[in-house]
Protein backbone atom coordinates (compact mmCIF):
# COMPACT_ATOMS: atom_id res chain seq x y z
CA UNK A 1 0.00 0.00 0.00
CA UNK A 2 2.30 2.73 1.15
CA UNK A 3 5.30 3.69 -0.92
CA UNK A 4 7.13 6.34 0.97
CA UNK A 5 9.08 5.55 3.99
CA UNK A 6 7.67 7.43 6.88
CA UNK A 7 4.55 8.09 4.83
CA UNK A 8 1.53 6.02 4.01
CA UNK A 9 -0.42 6.12 0.82
CA UNK A 10 -1.61 3.77 -1.89
CA UNK A 11 -2.44 3.82 -5.56
CA UNK A 12 -6.12 4.18 -6.33
CA UNK A 13 -6.38 0.65 -7.74
CA UNK A 14 -4.69 -1.12 -4.88
CA UNK A 15 -6.48 -3.44 -2.53
CA UNK A 16 -5.89 -3.11 1.19
CA UNK A 17 -3.11 -5.32 2.51
CA UNK A 18 -4.09 -8.65 3.95
CA UNK A 19 -4.95 -8.16 7.61
CA UNK A 20 -2.40 -9.94 9.72
CA UNK A 21 -3.08 -8.47 13.11
CA UNK A 22 -3.11 -10.54 16.23
CA UNK A 23 -5.57 -9.19 18.76
CA UNK A 24 -4.02 -6.48 20.90
CA UNK A 25 -4.40 -6.23 24.65
CA UNK A 26 -7.88 -4.94 23.84
CA UNK A 27 -9.50 -3.25 20.91
CA UNK A 28 -10.36 0.23 22.00
CA UNK A 29 -13.26 1.97 20.34
CA UNK A 30 -11.88 4.62 18.00
CA UNK A 31 -13.79 7.54 19.56
CA UNK A 32 -12.45 6.99 23.06
CA UNK A 33 -9.02 6.55 21.55
CA UNK A 34 -9.10 9.89 19.76
CA UNK A 35 -10.20 11.57 23.01
CA UNK A 36 -7.26 9.97 24.82
CA UNK A 37 -4.89 11.13 22.11
CA UNK A 38 -6.19 14.65 22.51
CA UNK A 39 -4.27 14.70 25.81
CA UNK A 40 -1.15 14.06 23.69
CA UNK A 41 -0.26 11.01 25.71
CA UNK A 42 1.93 8.54 23.91
CA UNK A 43 0.48 5.13 23.15
CA UNK A 44 2.67 2.31 24.44
CA UNK A 45 2.69 -1.38 23.46
CA UNK A 46 0.61 -2.57 26.43
CA UNK A 47 -2.02 0.13 26.03
CA UNK A 48 -5.41 -0.53 24.51
CA UNK A 49 -5.73 0.71 20.97
CA UNK A 50 -8.16 0.32 18.09
CA UNK A 51 -7.39 -2.62 15.79
CA UNK A 52 -7.29 -0.29 12.82
CA UNK A 53 -4.69 1.94 14.52
CA UNK A 54 -2.54 -1.11 15.18
CA UNK A 55 -2.95 -2.28 11.61
CA UNK A 56 -2.07 1.11 10.14
CA UNK A 57 1.03 1.37 12.30
CA UNK A 58 2.24 -2.12 11.48
CA UNK A 59 1.85 -1.41 7.80
CA UNK A 60 3.63 1.92 7.98
CA UNK A 61 6.48 0.82 10.25
CA UNK A 62 7.04 -2.39 8.26
CA UNK A 63 7.14 -0.47 5.01
CA UNK A 64 9.54 1.99 6.55
CA UNK A 65 11.77 -0.89 7.69
CA UNK A 66 11.60 -2.56 4.26
CA UNK A 67 12.57 0.76 2.65
CA UNK A 68 15.68 0.99 4.79
CA UNK A 69 16.67 -2.54 3.82
CA UNK A 70 15.96 -2.25 0.09
CA UNK A 71 17.59 1.19 0.24
CA UNK A 72 20.90 -0.53 1.05
CA UNK A 73 21.08 -1.78 -2.54
CA UNK A 74 21.28 1.34 -4.71
CA UNK A 75 24.03 2.84 -2.56
CA UNK A 76 25.65 -0.53 -1.89
CA UNK A 77 26.05 -0.64 -5.67
CA UNK A 78 28.91 1.89 -5.32
CA UNK A 79 30.78 0.48 -2.29
CA UNK A 80 33.18 -1.50 -4.48
CA UNK A 81 33.84 1.49 -6.76
CA UNK A 82 33.92 4.44 -4.35
CA UNK A 83 36.59 6.78 -5.74
CA UNK A 84 38.63 7.22 -2.54
CA UNK A 85 39.17 5.12 0.56
CA UNK A 86 37.61 7.83 2.73
CA UNK A 87 34.46 7.83 0.56
CA UNK A 88 34.41 4.04 0.65
CA UNK A 89 34.52 4.04 4.45
CA UNK A 90 31.78 6.68 4.70
CA UNK A 91 29.56 4.79 2.26
CA UNK A 92 30.04 1.44 4.00
CA UNK A 93 29.14 3.09 7.31
CA UNK A 94 26.10 4.71 5.77
CA UNK A 95 24.74 1.51 4.27
CA UNK A 96 25.42 -0.16 7.60
CA UNK A 97 23.36 2.56 9.30
CA UNK A 98 20.47 1.70 7.01
CA UNK A 99 20.63 -1.93 8.14
CA UNK A 100 20.60 -0.61 11.70
CA UNK A 101 17.53 1.52 10.98
CA UNK A 102 15.82 -1.55 9.58
CA UNK A 103 16.61 -3.38 12.81
CA UNK A 104 15.16 -0.65 15.07
CA UNK A 105 12.06 -0.39 12.93
CA UNK A 106 11.38 -4.12 12.76
CA UNK A 107 11.76 -4.13 16.54
CA UNK A 108 9.27 -1.26 16.82
CA UNK A 109 6.84 -3.22 14.62
CA UNK A 110 7.33 -6.31 16.78
CA UNK A 111 6.03 -4.38 19.80
CA UNK A 112 2.69 -4.44 17.98
CA UNK A 113 2.55 -8.22 18.03
CA UNK A 114 3.98 -9.10 14.63
CA UNK A 115 7.10 -11.05 13.79
CA UNK A 116 10.03 -9.78 11.72
CA UNK A 117 10.20 -12.99 9.70
CA UNK A 118 6.53 -12.63 8.74
CA UNK A 119 7.03 -9.03 7.69
CA UNK A 120 10.00 -10.02 5.54
CA UNK A 121 7.91 -12.80 3.96
CA UNK A 122 5.26 -10.21 3.13
CA UNK A 123 7.91 -8.03 1.49
CA UNK A 124 9.23 -10.95 -0.53
CA UNK A 125 5.78 -11.99 -1.69
CA UNK A 126 4.89 -8.42 -2.67
CA UNK A 127 2.14 -8.01 -0.05
CA UNK A 128 4.07 -5.21 1.60
CA UNK A 129 5.97 -2.53 -0.27
CA UNK A 130 8.95 -0.26 0.15
CA UNK A 131 9.66 3.27 -1.00
CA UNK A 132 9.54 3.54 -4.78
CA UNK A 133 12.55 5.82 -4.84
CA UNK A 134 14.78 2.78 -4.44
CA UNK A 135 13.52 1.39 -7.73
CA UNK A 136 15.65 3.95 -9.55
CA UNK A 137 19.19 2.95 -10.56
CA UNK A 138 22.41 4.52 -9.26
CA UNK A 139 24.20 5.06 -12.55
CA UNK A 140 27.14 7.19 -11.42
CA UNK A 141 29.02 8.06 -8.25
CA UNK A 142 27.12 11.36 -8.13
CA UNK A 143 23.92 9.39 -7.57
CA UNK A 144 25.27 8.45 -4.15
CA UNK A 145 25.47 12.18 -3.42
CA UNK A 146 22.03 12.88 -4.88
CA UNK A 147 20.47 10.11 -2.80
CA UNK A 148 22.05 11.52 0.34
CA UNK A 149 21.08 15.10 -0.39
CA UNK A 150 17.64 14.71 -1.97
CA UNK A 151 16.31 11.30 -0.97
CA UNK A 152 17.55 11.45 2.60
CA UNK A 153 16.53 15.11 2.70
CA UNK A 154 12.98 14.20 1.70
CA UNK A 155 13.00 11.31 4.15
CA UNK A 156 14.04 13.62 7.00
CA UNK A 157 11.31 16.11 6.12
CA UNK A 158 8.83 13.25 6.40
CA UNK A 159 10.36 11.67 9.44
CA UNK A 160 11.12 14.56 11.77
CA UNK A 161 7.40 14.95 12.57
CA UNK A 162 7.29 11.20 13.25
CA UNK A 163 9.53 11.80 16.27
CA UNK A 164 6.28 13.15 17.80
CA UNK A 165 4.15 10.32 16.44
CA UNK A 166 1.55 9.00 18.90
CA UNK A 167 3.08 5.51 19.08
CA UNK A 168 5.97 5.56 21.56
CA UNK A 169 8.29 2.87 20.16
CA UNK A 170 8.02 4.28 16.63
CA UNK A 171 8.59 7.86 17.73
CA UNK A 172 11.63 6.91 19.82
CA UNK A 173 13.12 4.89 16.94
CA UNK A 174 12.62 7.91 14.71
CA UNK A 175 14.59 10.20 17.01
CA UNK A 176 17.71 8.12 16.46
CA UNK A 177 16.99 7.46 12.79
CA UNK A 178 16.55 11.18 12.12
CA UNK A 179 19.87 12.07 13.74
CA UNK A 180 21.67 9.62 11.50
CA UNK A 181 19.70 10.61 8.39
CA UNK A 182 20.57 14.21 8.98
CA UNK A 183 24.24 13.25 8.97
CA UNK A 184 23.69 11.28 5.75
CA UNK A 185 22.06 14.26 4.12
CA UNK A 186 25.06 16.45 4.88
CA UNK A 187 27.36 13.75 3.52
CA UNK A 188 25.35 13.67 0.29
CA UNK A 189 25.46 17.45 0.02
CA UNK A 190 29.22 17.38 0.56
CA UNK A 191 29.72 14.73 -2.17
CA UNK A 192 27.81 16.93 -4.62
CA UNK A 193 29.59 20.09 -3.47
CA UNK A 194 32.96 18.45 -4.13
CA UNK A 195 31.79 17.28 -7.57
CA UNK A 196 30.24 20.60 -8.51
CA UNK A 197 33.52 22.33 -7.61
CA UNK A 198 35.61 19.71 -9.41
CA UNK A 199 36.41 19.02 -13.06
CA UNK A 200 33.87 19.70 -15.84
CA UNK A 201 33.20 15.95 -16.03
CA UNK A 202 32.54 15.76 -12.28
CA UNK A 203 30.27 18.78 -12.44
CA UNK A 204 28.30 17.24 -15.30
CA UNK A 205 28.00 14.03 -13.33
CA UNK A 206 26.53 15.94 -10.37
CA UNK A 207 24.05 17.87 -12.52
CA UNK A 208 22.91 14.68 -14.27
CA UNK A 209 22.27 12.97 -10.93
CA UNK A 210 20.21 15.92 -9.67
CA UNK A 211 18.27 15.99 -12.94
CA UNK A 212 17.32 12.35 -12.51
CA UNK A 213 16.60 12.36 -8.77
CA UNK A 214 14.73 15.65 -8.33
CA UNK A 215 11.25 14.67 -9.47
CA UNK A 216 11.28 11.19 -7.93
CA UNK A 217 12.31 12.84 -4.64
CA UNK A 218 9.30 15.16 -4.78
CA UNK A 219 7.10 12.12 -5.40
CA UNK A 220 8.36 10.55 -2.18
CA UNK A 221 5.82 12.68 -0.30
CA UNK A 222 2.96 10.85 -1.96
CA UNK A 223 0.02 12.03 -4.02
CA UNK A 224 -1.53 15.48 -3.59
CA UNK A 225 -3.67 15.93 -0.48
CA UNK A 226 -6.95 15.74 -2.40
CA UNK A 227 -5.94 12.28 -3.65
CA UNK A 228 -4.57 10.77 -0.44
CA UNK A 229 -7.35 8.74 1.16
CA UNK A 230 -5.43 7.40 4.18
CA UNK A 231 -4.00 10.72 5.31
CA UNK A 232 -6.97 12.12 7.25
CA UNK A 233 -7.27 9.05 9.47
CA UNK A 234 -3.52 8.96 10.13
CA UNK A 235 -3.62 12.63 11.10
CA UNK A 236 -6.55 12.10 13.48
CA UNK A 237 -4.56 9.33 15.15
CA UNK A 238 -1.43 11.42 15.55
CA UNK A 239 0.60 9.15 13.28
CA UNK A 240 0.87 11.81 10.63
CA UNK A 241 1.30 15.44 11.67
CA UNK A 242 1.42 17.29 8.35
CA UNK A 243 -0.16 16.67 4.95
CA UNK A 244 1.76 15.36 1.94
CA UNK A 245 1.63 18.72 0.19
CA UNK A 246 2.75 20.65 3.28
CA UNK A 247 5.74 18.38 3.71
CA UNK A 248 6.58 18.58 0.01
CA UNK A 249 6.50 22.37 0.17
CA UNK A 250 8.72 22.33 3.23
CA UNK A 251 11.22 20.15 1.35
CA UNK A 252 11.24 22.44 -1.71
CA UNK A 253 11.71 25.50 0.49
CA UNK A 254 14.67 23.88 2.21
CA UNK A 255 16.25 22.47 -0.96
CA UNK A 256 16.13 25.35 -3.43
CA UNK A 257 18.63 27.53 -1.50
CA UNK A 258 20.86 24.48 -1.03
CA UNK A 259 20.87 23.87 -4.80
CA UNK A 260 21.99 27.48 -5.27
CA UNK A 261 24.81 26.92 -2.79
CA UNK A 262 25.84 23.86 -4.78
CA UNK A 263 25.71 25.75 -8.04
CA UNK A 264 23.47 23.06 -9.51
CA UNK A 265 20.18 23.61 -11.31
CA UNK A 266 16.98 21.89 -10.26
CA UNK A 267 15.27 20.60 -13.42
CA UNK A 268 12.10 22.68 -13.04
CA UNK A 269 11.88 26.04 -14.87
CA UNK A 270 8.85 26.98 -12.78
CA UNK A 271 10.73 27.16 -9.49
CA UNK A 272 10.63 30.75 -8.22
CA UNK A 273 10.11 32.50 -4.92
CA UNK A 274 6.50 33.60 -4.31
CA UNK A 275 6.47 36.58 -1.96
CA UNK A 276 2.75 36.41 -1.43
CA UNK A 277 2.79 32.77 -0.30
CA UNK A 278 6.14 33.02 1.42
CA UNK A 279 7.16 29.79 -0.36
CA UNK A 280 8.80 28.62 -3.55
CA UNK A 281 6.42 27.79 -6.37
CA UNK A 282 7.27 24.72 -8.39
CA UNK A 283 5.99 22.86 -11.44
CA UNK A 284 3.32 20.20 -11.66
CA UNK A 285 4.42 16.71 -10.72
CA UNK A 286 3.60 13.96 -13.19
CA UNK A 287 2.34 11.28 -10.83
CA UNK A 288 1.70 8.77 -13.60
CA UNK A 289 5.39 7.89 -13.35
CA UNK A 290 5.11 7.27 -9.62
CA UNK A 291 2.11 5.02 -10.06
CA UNK A 292 3.93 3.06 -12.76
CA UNK A 293 6.88 2.52 -10.41
CA UNK A 294 4.50 1.60 -7.58
CA UNK A 295 2.85 -0.97 -9.84
CA UNK A 296 6.22 -2.61 -10.39
CA UNK A 297 7.19 -1.07 -13.70
CA UNK A 298 10.06 1.08 -12.43
CA UNK A 299 13.60 0.69 -13.74
CA UNK A 300 14.81 -1.60 -10.93
CA UNK A 301 11.77 -3.10 -9.14
CA UNK A 302 12.53 -6.62 -10.36
CA UNK A 303 16.26 -6.38 -9.61
CA UNK A 304 15.76 -5.03 -6.08
CA UNK A 305 13.38 -7.83 -5.14
CA UNK A 306 15.47 -10.50 -6.85
CA UNK A 307 18.57 -9.35 -4.95
CA UNK A 308 16.73 -9.37 -1.63
CA UNK A 309 15.04 -12.73 -2.17
CA UNK A 310 18.27 -14.34 -3.38
CA UNK A 311 20.19 -13.13 -0.32
CA UNK A 312 17.43 -14.51 1.89
CA UNK A 313 17.34 -17.87 0.14
CA UNK A 314 21.13 -18.17 -0.03
CA UNK A 315 21.23 -17.58 3.73
CA UNK A 316 18.58 -20.15 4.61
CA UNK A 317 21.09 -22.91 5.37
CA UNK A 318 22.96 -20.54 7.70
CA UNK A 319 19.83 -19.57 9.65
CA UNK A 320 18.77 -23.23 9.86
CA UNK A 321 22.21 -24.19 11.15
CA UNK A 322 22.15 -21.44 13.78
CA UNK A 323 18.71 -22.58 14.96
CA UNK A 324 19.78 -26.24 15.02
CA UNK A 325 22.94 -25.39 16.95
CA UNK A 326 21.01 -23.31 19.48
CA UNK A 327 18.41 -26.05 19.94
CA UNK A 328 21.05 -28.74 20.34
CA UNK A 329 22.92 -26.76 22.96
CA UNK A 330 19.79 -25.68 24.79
CA UNK A 331 18.92 -29.38 25.14
CA UNK A 332 22.47 -30.19 26.23
CA UNK A 333 22.42 -27.44 28.84
CA UNK A 334 19.00 -28.49 30.07
CA UNK A 335 20.19 -32.07 30.48
CA UNK A 336 23.34 -31.06 32.34
CA UNK B 1 57.71 -0.24 2.77
CA UNK B 2 57.15 -3.64 1.12
CA UNK B 3 56.45 -5.20 4.49
CA UNK B 4 53.91 -2.53 5.43
CA UNK B 5 52.28 -2.82 2.01
CA UNK B 6 51.80 -6.53 2.61
CA UNK B 7 49.87 -5.84 5.82
CA UNK B 8 47.95 -2.97 4.20
CA UNK B 9 46.98 -4.88 1.08
CA UNK B 10 45.73 -7.91 3.04
CA UNK B 11 43.41 -5.56 4.92
CA UNK B 12 42.36 -3.51 1.88
CA UNK B 13 41.47 -6.49 -0.26
CA UNK B 14 39.65 -8.10 2.67
CA UNK B 15 37.60 -4.91 3.11
CA UNK B 16 36.79 -4.90 -0.59
CA UNK B 17 35.57 -8.52 -0.46
CA UNK B 18 33.66 -7.90 2.78
CA UNK B 19 31.86 -4.91 1.26
CA UNK B 20 30.19 -7.29 -1.19
CA UNK B 21 28.28 -8.88 1.71
CA UNK B 22 26.53 -5.70 2.80
CA UNK B 23 22.89 -6.29 1.73
CA UNK B 24 23.56 -9.97 1.00
CA UNK B 25 24.09 -11.47 4.48
CA UNK B 26 21.92 -14.30 5.86
CA UNK B 27 20.46 -12.03 8.57
CA UNK B 28 20.18 -8.29 9.02
CA UNK B 29 22.37 -8.46 12.12
CA UNK B 30 25.03 -10.09 9.98
CA UNK B 31 24.88 -7.28 7.40
CA UNK B 32 25.77 -4.96 10.27
CA UNK B 33 28.51 -7.22 11.60
CA UNK B 34 30.19 -7.84 8.25
CA UNK B 35 30.07 -4.13 7.47
CA UNK B 36 31.80 -3.51 10.80
CA UNK B 37 34.52 -6.02 10.02
CA UNK B 38 34.98 -4.54 6.56
CA UNK B 39 35.21 -1.05 8.04
CA UNK B 40 37.80 -2.16 10.59
CA UNK B 41 39.91 -3.74 7.86
CA UNK B 42 39.55 -0.66 5.68
CA UNK B 43 40.61 1.55 8.59
CA UNK B 44 43.70 -0.61 9.18
CA UNK B 45 44.49 -0.50 5.46
CA UNK B 46 44.25 3.29 5.36
CA UNK B 47 46.59 3.79 8.33
CA UNK B 48 49.07 1.32 6.91
CA UNK B 49 48.97 2.78 3.40
CA UNK B 50 49.55 6.27 4.78
CA UNK B 51 52.52 4.88 6.67
CA UNK B 52 53.85 3.09 3.57
CA UNK B 53 53.59 6.34 1.63
CA UNK B 54 55.48 8.18 4.35
CA UNK B 55 58.20 5.51 4.45
CA UNK B 56 58.59 5.77 0.69
CA UNK B 57 58.95 9.52 0.93
CA UNK B 58 57.67 10.36 -2.55
CA UNK B 59 54.46 11.98 -1.34
CA UNK B 60 52.14 9.16 -2.37
CA UNK B 61 48.85 9.18 -0.44
CA UNK B 62 46.69 6.26 0.67
CA UNK B 63 44.58 6.77 -2.47
CA UNK B 64 47.61 6.91 -4.76
CA UNK B 65 48.67 3.55 -3.36
CA UNK B 66 45.20 1.99 -3.39
CA UNK B 67 44.00 3.23 -6.77
CA UNK B 68 47.07 3.78 -8.89
CA UNK B 69 49.17 0.68 -8.27
CA UNK B 70 48.74 -2.24 -10.69
CA UNK B 71 48.21 -5.75 -9.42
CA UNK B 72 51.88 -6.70 -9.76
CA UNK B 73 52.67 -4.00 -7.22
CA UNK B 74 50.20 -5.30 -4.64
CA UNK B 75 51.63 -7.38 -1.81
CA UNK B 76 48.58 -9.24 -0.44
CA UNK B 77 48.36 -13.01 -0.01
CA UNK B 78 46.20 -15.22 -2.23
CA UNK B 79 43.94 -16.11 0.72
CA UNK B 80 42.20 -12.74 0.63
CA UNK B 81 42.04 -12.25 -3.13
CA UNK B 82 39.45 -14.75 -4.33
CA UNK B 83 35.70 -14.05 -4.34
CA UNK B 84 33.85 -15.21 -1.25
CA UNK B 85 30.20 -15.40 -2.14
CA UNK B 86 29.43 -18.40 0.09
CA UNK B 87 28.92 -17.59 3.75
CA UNK B 88 30.81 -20.70 4.85
CA UNK B 89 33.81 -19.68 2.75
CA UNK B 90 33.61 -16.15 4.14
CA UNK B 91 33.68 -17.45 7.70
CA UNK B 92 36.43 -20.02 7.07
CA UNK B 93 38.56 -17.30 5.53
CA UNK B 94 37.80 -14.85 8.30
CA UNK B 95 38.75 -17.45 10.90
CA UNK B 96 42.10 -18.04 9.22
CA UNK B 97 42.83 -14.39 8.55
CA UNK B 98 41.78 -13.11 11.95
CA UNK B 99 43.67 -15.86 13.80
CA UNK B 100 46.74 -14.74 11.85
CA UNK B 101 46.14 -11.00 12.29
CA UNK B 102 45.48 -11.54 15.98
CA UNK B 103 48.99 -12.96 16.49
CA UNK B 104 50.49 -10.53 14.02
CA UNK B 105 49.22 -7.37 15.65
CA UNK B 106 49.94 -8.70 19.12
CA UNK B 107 53.55 -9.16 18.02
CA UNK B 108 53.65 -5.75 16.35
CA UNK B 109 52.66 -4.04 19.60
CA UNK B 110 56.38 -4.27 20.36
CA UNK B 111 57.53 -3.07 16.94
CA UNK B 112 60.39 -0.58 16.96
CA UNK B 113 58.43 1.31 14.29
CA UNK B 114 56.22 3.59 16.39
CA UNK B 115 53.54 3.92 13.75
CA UNK B 116 53.29 0.16 13.29
CA UNK B 117 52.99 -0.41 17.01
CA UNK B 118 50.35 2.32 17.19
CA UNK B 119 48.30 0.79 14.37
CA UNK B 120 48.69 -2.60 16.02
CA UNK B 121 47.39 -1.24 19.32
CA UNK B 122 44.06 -0.38 17.73
CA UNK B 123 43.93 -3.28 15.29
CA UNK B 124 44.60 -5.98 17.87
CA UNK B 125 41.31 -5.17 19.59
CA UNK B 126 39.42 -5.13 16.31
CA UNK B 127 40.73 -8.43 15.02
CA UNK B 128 40.01 -10.07 18.37
CA UNK B 129 36.36 -9.29 17.66
CA UNK B 130 36.66 -10.62 14.09
CA UNK B 131 38.18 -13.82 15.41
CA UNK B 132 35.41 -14.17 17.96
CA UNK B 133 32.77 -13.62 15.28
CA UNK B 134 34.32 -16.16 12.89
CA UNK B 135 34.84 -18.63 15.74
CA UNK B 136 31.16 -18.57 16.66
CA UNK B 137 29.95 -18.95 13.09
CA UNK B 138 32.35 -21.77 12.24
CA UNK B 139 31.17 -23.63 15.33
CA UNK B 140 27.47 -23.01 14.64
CA UNK B 141 27.81 -24.07 11.02
CA UNK B 142 30.07 -27.03 11.73
CA UNK B 143 27.87 -28.29 14.53
CA UNK B 144 24.53 -27.17 13.05
CA UNK B 145 22.71 -29.25 10.46
CA UNK B 146 24.17 -32.05 8.28
CA UNK B 147 24.06 -29.64 5.34
CA UNK B 148 25.86 -26.85 7.17
CA UNK B 149 28.45 -29.31 8.49
CA UNK B 150 29.20 -30.48 4.96
CA UNK B 151 29.30 -26.94 3.59
CA UNK B 152 31.52 -25.64 6.38
CA UNK B 153 33.94 -28.55 5.90
CA UNK B 154 34.01 -27.91 2.14
CA UNK B 155 34.70 -24.23 2.79
CA UNK B 156 37.55 -25.02 5.15
CA UNK B 157 38.98 -27.49 2.62
CA UNK B 158 38.80 -24.81 -0.08
CA UNK B 159 40.62 -22.18 2.00
CA UNK B 160 43.22 -24.40 3.62
CA UNK B 161 45.74 -24.55 0.72
CA UNK B 162 46.15 -20.77 1.13
CA UNK B 163 47.10 -20.81 4.82
CA UNK B 164 50.85 -21.44 4.52
CA UNK B 165 51.47 -18.33 2.43
CA UNK B 166 50.64 -16.23 5.49
CA UNK B 167 53.89 -17.44 7.06
CA UNK B 168 56.16 -16.44 4.17
CA UNK B 169 59.35 -15.11 5.77
CA UNK B 170 59.73 -11.34 5.92
CA UNK B 171 62.90 -9.36 5.18
CA UNK B 172 65.38 -10.70 7.80
CA UNK B 173 66.82 -7.22 8.34
CA UNK B 174 63.40 -5.86 9.32
CA UNK B 175 62.82 -8.76 11.69
CA UNK B 176 66.28 -8.32 13.21
CA UNK B 177 65.74 -4.61 13.78
CA UNK B 178 62.43 -5.27 15.52
CA UNK B 179 60.30 -3.46 12.91
CA UNK B 180 58.56 -6.54 11.49
CA UNK B 181 56.95 -9.47 13.27
CA UNK B 182 58.53 -12.67 11.97
CA UNK B 183 55.67 -14.46 10.15
CA UNK B 184 57.27 -17.88 10.62
CA UNK B 185 57.18 -17.33 14.39
CA UNK B 186 53.42 -16.74 14.31
CA UNK B 187 52.65 -20.08 12.64
CA UNK B 188 52.38 -22.31 15.70
CA UNK B 189 50.00 -20.05 17.64
CA UNK B 190 47.82 -19.34 14.60
CA UNK B 191 47.42 -23.01 13.63
CA UNK B 192 46.81 -23.96 17.23
CA UNK B 193 44.05 -21.38 17.56
CA UNK B 194 42.37 -22.54 14.34
CA UNK B 195 42.68 -26.22 15.29
CA UNK B 196 40.79 -25.61 18.54
CA UNK B 197 37.92 -23.92 16.72
CA UNK B 198 37.81 -26.64 14.08
CA UNK B 199 37.62 -29.33 16.76
CA UNK B 200 34.87 -27.50 18.64
CA UNK B 201 32.98 -27.22 15.35
CA UNK B 202 33.20 -31.03 14.91
CA UNK B 203 35.11 -30.43 11.68
CA UNK B 204 38.36 -31.97 10.45
CA UNK B 205 41.55 -30.05 9.72
CA UNK B 206 42.16 -30.53 6.02
CA UNK B 207 45.23 -32.42 4.94
CA UNK B 208 46.01 -30.75 1.67
CA UNK B 209 49.23 -29.52 0.12
CA UNK B 210 49.74 -25.77 0.33
CA UNK B 211 49.46 -23.86 -2.91
CA UNK B 212 52.43 -21.99 -4.19
CA UNK B 213 51.92 -18.40 -3.11
CA UNK B 214 53.88 -15.42 -4.32
CA UNK B 215 51.55 -12.60 -3.33
CA UNK B 216 54.23 -10.90 -1.22
CA UNK B 217 56.36 -10.68 -4.39
CA UNK B 218 53.48 -9.47 -6.56
CA UNK B 219 52.51 -12.81 -8.15
CA UNK B 220 48.79 -13.00 -7.56
CA UNK B 221 45.70 -14.99 -8.40
CA UNK B 222 43.89 -14.10 -11.61
CA UNK B 223 40.97 -12.83 -9.52
CA UNK B 224 42.92 -9.93 -8.01
CA UNK B 225 43.02 -8.17 -11.38
CA UNK B 226 39.22 -8.14 -11.57
CA UNK B 227 38.88 -6.91 -8.00
CA UNK B 228 41.28 -4.04 -8.68
CA UNK B 229 39.68 -3.22 -12.04
CA UNK B 230 36.37 -2.69 -10.28
CA UNK B 231 37.83 -0.88 -7.29
CA UNK B 232 40.09 1.44 -9.30
CA UNK B 233 37.96 2.13 -12.35
CA UNK B 234 36.22 5.33 -11.30
CA UNK B 235 39.29 6.92 -9.72
CA UNK B 236 41.41 6.13 -12.78
CA UNK B 237 38.76 7.50 -15.14
CA UNK B 238 39.35 10.97 -13.68
CA UNK B 239 43.09 11.50 -13.24
CA UNK B 240 43.85 14.31 -10.84
CA UNK B 241 40.27 14.65 -9.63
CA UNK B 242 39.44 15.25 -5.98
CA UNK B 243 36.46 13.41 -4.50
Amino acid sequence: MAQVYGNDFGTPDQQPGRPQMPPGPADLDPETFVELLADEDRVEPRDDMPAAYRKTLVRQIAQHAHSEIIGMQPEGNWISRAPSLKRKAILMAKVQDEAGHGLYLYSAAETLGVDRADLIDQLHSGRQKYSSIFNYPTLTWADVGAIGWLVDGAAITNQVPLCRCSYGPYSRAMVRVCKEESFHQRQGFEILWTLSHGSPAQRAMAQDAVDRYWWPSLMMFGPPDDDSPNSAQSMAWGIKRFSNDDLRQRFVDMTVPQSEALGLTLPDPEIRWNDERGHYDFGTIDFTELFEVVKGNGPCNAERMAHKVKAHEDGAWVREAAAAYAAKHAVAEGAA
Amino acid sequence: MEYVLGLADDALVTAQRMGWWISRAPELEEDVALANIGLDQLGQARSLLQHAGALEGDGRTEDDLAYWRDDRDFRCVHLVERPQTDFGVAMARLLILSAYQNELYAALLGSTDGVLSGVAGKAVKEVAYHLDHAHHWVVRLGDGTPESHARMQAALDAEWPFVEELFTPADPALVASGVAADPTALRGAVLDRIAKVVAEATLTLPEVAPRLGGGREGRHTEQLGYLLAEMQHLARSHPGARW
